[in-house]
């Protein structure tokens, strides 16, 4: 038993239901088309940046397919802490025992799951919100997200022309890059309006990226 | 479930009808079956004769051309809509497909909202369905500012918002009941009845013949000075001769003769001289509100311009202006000063805007300048923003804090800039960046710097300062720039040589075969880059051969070759040459532009007729004509 954390392939059956669904999503691949791909842009709020201290606290989520967003289609989940910072409260504003209905972090997870399937996901220094959200999954057994990631801070570094002027390991901030494109910026810091303006800049920096190139989405693909 | 988004969509939709008209609940139960779409400019949404969609639009950021087709295919513009205006309603109505196209402006969001949840809230509710029907059938949005309804501007006049007959040599609109008094009427008298009929001028006649014209003005200089009693006869104040023309004259005639004399009134006479009786008179004012796109008027409306959003909505205007010059041919040194002085109005007034919302007052002298085509006059559509700015030297230990209220104004106007139209340099290169926003001395020695390292990447940075226009504050900030410049250009053959090497750098754009060189990988494969194999070394070329003479305070590249064509005779020929293909690139730029709503820096060659083609080669065997004159004159070898 000690040993099957070595075990290259885990086994399937050992997993919740959940996540055997999840699993069995990616044996459809996606499609060719960049129009007909699903994309799930995603953003998470925590209580801070310590990948083994913090926790989630809401997870937004909106789907862009072929250029357009459809509202209904959304997804926004707020956790129940045992953890609290209040320092992050400042930023994000979800205080605890707030009147929202909560999740557990399994309840979440299983439904974020069943909502991304195997899209593409989408989010703005992807790294981070991808290990939060890996590290949730760790804590309750399971293996991690086994999606493509696309991370709109390297995509947008695309669109900018390549000289000697611009620094080119600048780091741009979404607030940057929302100002660069003109994108209102209400609900900054929740995380479905934070999903929501990652998921402009993210049409506006495929489109920037002009169509040539995204049919060499692979390339861009961070993990 | 709580959806963020739908609240944030529901309370953009709040501000416009027929949502506004519709209940908090209503209103958020939609919002949340909205789909948000993005298009890129020139995008169709939907075009005629396509089949409904299950959707009806409202832009929410962007811009939307509604277009009627006519027999002939050529789309006409028949409406605009912008922020939080509705269009494709016909599905609401009918089963029929589109009868017009809707095509993006510009880069646009635009919000669907779905007729199978709309639709019952439309019939239930009769303000909304009445709205609906309304816009769908005036075509006209929003039927209940129908006084804003196709008017330019609404601040004072009534300026109609005329399509056809922009610069056409249309008349002139002439008023015929012009006041009219004998030579002997008193000063009183005259005043008295211009009051009643509350004009600006009376014309002084003898036999129907004008003798004289009184205007307010002349009220002011007289009597309000006190130098006449009111007493007098109206001889003694008015102006003679009159200007006259006879009733044929055009609109821009009649502008010419009046910024000639310095007039505002024209009279027209029978035969148009003054032995002929009066027919009518003509004032400035009339001439301007006849033409809601006319320079002046926008100039006008730029100024008084109380906001960024209005701005940008005078921006397009201006384009429709240059459309109309464009097409009527008018010459390209003419255009390039009107779209330069429009410009220029849109950067003074948004920075004057910008300094009032500071907390504090400048704390010294500043000077804005504008860089790069704008600095050189020679930018007819938006193009990047490039500019810099200067501020007066303070003491060491204020600098920073000086620095950080220039920095901060230079975020506000660029921002605002960006909004309008003009979008930010990818290359940072704005005043907003803490290397472009420097005091005098830091200036000099930054100059003093790039002009002695001479690294190619210094070049490129001089090459763009030295096309410098200041757009506003003090202009003895940027004149001191200037005279650093040439000082230490004073002698510096190797900085001018590097120079060459760089105007050379783009060759003749014609490849061996004659045929054009067209860029060979990337996004713009196959396209002609007109600006880098055109524009550029001619431009590069210019500001060489300028700076050798060292000429001041012309950076527009045609007006240096003409002014290099009177320095050097023997080259006449070649430097008018020039001066006529830079015109005529930058125009066919501006056209190309137009035509595709970018840039126009990309051609596509296969759209080009072949009298196109030849014009443009024609503009080519110039410049390889200049970059030969280059290589003899300067000592490039080393450089290249």
């Amino acid at each position: 038993m000690i040993f099957n954390w070595f075990k290259k392939k885990h086994n399937l059956e050992d997993f919740p239901g959940f996540w055997q669904e999840y699993e069995n999503s990616f044996e459809e691949k996606l499609p060719e088309d960049t129009g007909d791909i699903r994309f799930v842009v995603f953003d998470t709020e925590t209580t801070g940046f310590d990948f083994e201290k913090d926790r989630i606290l809401s997870i937004g989520a909106v789907v862009v397919r072929n250029k357009s967003i459809e509202v209904k289609d959304n997804f926004e989940v707020y956790l129940d802490q045992e953890k609290f910072n209040p320092e992050t409260v400042k930023i994000h504003g979800i205080i605890q025992n707030e009147k929202f209905d909560k999740l557990s972090e399994m309840e979440a997870l299983q439904k974020f799951l069943q909502y991304i399937e195997n899209s593409v996901l989408v989010a703005h220094h992807a790294r981070f919100d991808v290990k939060m959200v890996n590290k949730a999954l760790s804590r309750h057994g399971l293996p991690k997200l086994k999606n493509k990631v696309l991370d709109t801070s390297v995509l947008y570094k695309k669109t900018r022309i390549s000289t000697n002027l611009i620094d080119r390991d600048r780091v741009y901030s979404l607030d940057e890059i929302a100002e660069a494109y003109n994108i209102d910026m209400t609900d900054r810091h929740t995380a479905s309006g934070d999903a929501y303006i990652t998921a402009i800049v993210f049409i506006k920096v495929l489109s920037r990226l002009g169509s040539e190139k995204i049919s060499s989405l692979r390339k861009l693909y961070r993990f | 479930m709580t959806n963020t988004i739908a609240a944030r969509i529901a309370d953009f939709l709040s501000d416009y009808p027929p949502f506004s008209l519709l209940e908090k609940k209503q209103l958020y139960s939609i919002a949340a079956e909205v789909r948000v779409n993005y298009y890129e400019q020139g995008k169709a949404i939907f075009l005629k004769g396509e089949k409904v969609h299950e959707y009806f639009y409202i832009v929410h950021k962007g811009a939307v051309d509604l277009q009627k087709v006519n027999e002939k295919e050529e789309p006409e513009t028949i409406d605009k809509c912008d922020e939080g205006d509705v269009f494709g309603l016909r599905p609401l109505f009918a089963k029929e497909n589109y009868q017009i196209n809707a095509i993006t402006d510009e880069e646009s969001i635009i919000y669907a909202i779905p007729l199978k949840e709309f639709k019952p809230l439309a019939i239930s509710n009769s303000q909304v369905g009445n709205f609906l029907m309304e816009s769908f059938a005036s075509n006209t949005r929003n039927p209940y500012s129908t006084e804003h309804r196709g008017k330019l501007f609404t601040e004072d006049e009534e300026i109609s918002f005329k399509q056809e007959a922009l610069f056409d040599l249309q008349p002139i609109p002439m008023v015929k009941k012009m006041v009219t008094v004998s030579p002997e009427t008193s000063i009183q008298e005259a005043a008295t009845l211009m009051s009643e009929k509350r004009v600006g001028s009376v014309i002084v006649v003898e036999d129907d013949k004008p003798v004289g014209i009184l205007t307010d003005l002349d009220f002011r200089e007289f009597i309000g000075t006190g130098k006449l009693s009111i007493d007098c006869a109206v001889n003694k104040i008015m102006n003679s001769p009159v200007i006259c023309y006879s009733k044929g004259i055009t609109i821009a005639q009649a502008q010419l003769t009046m910024m000639k004399h310095d007039i505002n009134h024209i009279c027209i006479t029978k035969d148009g001289t003054p032995n002929t009786k009066v027919k009518g008179i003509v004032s400035e004012h009339d001439l301007m509100v006849s033409q809601g796109n006319n320079p002046s008027v926008l100039m006008k409306a730029i100024k008084r311009a109380r906001s960024t959003k209005k701005l940008k909505k005078i921006r397009s205007k201006i384009l429709f202006l240059l459309q109309g010059y464009l097409k009527n041919n008018i010459p390209l040194t003419h255009i390039s000063k009107i779209m330069f002085e429009l410009n220029d109005a849109t950067i003074k007034r948004t920075i004057k805007r910008c300094v009032d919302k500071m907390e504090g007052p400048p704390p010294v002298n500043f000077a804005w300048m504008s860089l790069g085509s704008q600095g050189r006059k020679e930018q007819l559509l938006h193009t990047d923003q490039d500019n810099a700015l200067v501020f007066a030297d303070v003491p060491e230990e204020k600098l920073e804090e000086t620095r950080a209220y220039y920095l901060k104004l230079a975020t506000k106007v660029t921002k605002r800039l960006n909004i309008i139209g003009y979008e930010f340099c990818p290359a940072e290169m704005m005043a907003r960046n803490p290397k472009y926003c420097l005091s005098l001395s830091e200036w000099k020695d930054q100059f003093s710097r790039w002009v002695t390292t001479s690294g190619s990447e210094e070049i490129l940075l001089c090459q763009i300062f030295f096309d410098f226009d200041i757009s506003y504050g003090d202009v003895k900030l940027t004149n001191s720039i200037s005279d650093h410049v040439f000082e230490i250009l004073k002698g510096n053959r190797h900085f001018l040589n590097s120079l060459a090497a760089q105007a050379l750098r783009n060759p003749s754009p014609l490849g061996f075969f004659r045929q054009f060189l067209v860029e060979q990988d990337g996004e713009k494969k196959d396209l002609f880059d007109i600006k880098k194999r055109g524009i550029m070394p001619l431009t590069d070329a210019g500001r060489l051969l300028i700076l050798e003479y060292r000429v001041k305070n012309i950076s527009n590249t045609a007006e240096r070759f003409e002014k290099l064509a009177q320095l050097e005779p023997k080259n006449k020929e070649l430097y008018l040459a020039c001066a006529y293909s830079s015109k005529a690139l930058i125009k066919f730029r501006t056209k190309q532009g137009l035509k595709n709503k970018d840039s126009g820096r990309f051609i596509n060659l296969e759209d080009l007729g072949k009298e196109d083609k030849v014009k443009l080669k024609r503009c080519f065997k110039t410049i390889k004509e200049i970059q030969e004159l280059i290589k003899l004159r300067f000592e490039v070898t080393y450089y290249i």
